[in-house]
């Protein structure tokens, strides 16, 4: 079989591939007061990285991206663990949250809730169980 | 001045169902040609329009419900259409989505 010319395929794909993960980084972060949150931002950027395998083949991104997925899966879970346990060192209860106001150098006056720890967690063990199914299927031969 | 703002009102509400009644339509004749379709290729060109309409339908009923909250819906769904064309067309093309050599 003749080499496939995917020029334009892959062209495109730099160009959405940042789109694609700026937009999961806006669904993530806006999640506390807008439609959002951990799990669509999570399933975004997965469907960024796959994008990125169809345009680029299997070889090229194990060299772009070094990252083992089933690992992700254990990280986020610990992150979503820890965060909750962290509530145990102040008194509280199991999974309790707090929120502060701060003063951000250029985007003034925030709100910074711990909810986006356990967030974090969710969005990274999304990632993982998304790209370990999609890349189990698709290296079955 | 109440009047005027009145009737505009209205006149957005009709306009916007008779959009979404030509969308409905267009979806209809679309499904024809996914049914229909001779080949496979015809099928996923159909698919694409038929999601593009319904990226449209999702702004019709935001602009009927006046909420900017099904924005983001807009947005997603023309990202997950673009990824799902192109798993089709490498398919049909190739056969494999993801390659496992590299080239």
């Amino acid at each position: 079989m003749i080499r496939a010319n995917d020029l334009i395929l892959r062209t495109t794909t730099i160009l959405i591939a940042f789109i694609l993960f700026g937009f999961s980084i806006y669904l993530f972060l806006a999640g506390h007061s807008a439609p959002g949150g951990g799990f669509i931002g999570g399933l975004m950027t997965a469907a960024a990285i796959v994008l990125m395998y169809m345009a680029y083949g299997y070889e090229a991104m194990k060299k772009i991206i070094p990252v083992n997925y089933q690992n992700l899966i254990t990280i986020g879970l610990a992150i979503a663990v820890l965060t909750s346990i962290g509530s145990f060192v102040f008194g509280e209860p199991f999974l309790s949250q707090t929120f502060e106001y701060f003063h951000l150098p250029v985007l003034g006056e925030k709100e910074l809730a711990t909810a986006l720890l356990f967030d974090l967690g969710v969005y990274l063990t999304v990632i993982g169980v998304t790209m370990t199914i999609i890349l189990s299927i698709a290296s079955d031969r | 001045m109440n009047n005027i703002s009145e009737i505009t009102h209205q006149l957005l509400i009709i306009t916007t169902d008779i959009c979404i009644a030509v969308i409905s339509i267009s979806i209809i004749m679309l499904l024809y040609r996914v049914i229909k379709g001779p080949t496979n290729p015809d099928r996923a060109v159909a698919l694409d329009a038929i999601g593009i309409n319904l990226m449209a339908l999702v702004g019709l009923v935001a602009v009927l419900l006046v909420t900017t909250q099904l924005n983001d819906v807009i947005l997603l769904t023309g990202i997950l259409l673009f990824i799902g064309t192109i798993a089709i067309a490498k398919f049909l093309e190739k056969g494999v989505i993801i390659d496992r050599e590299l080239d």
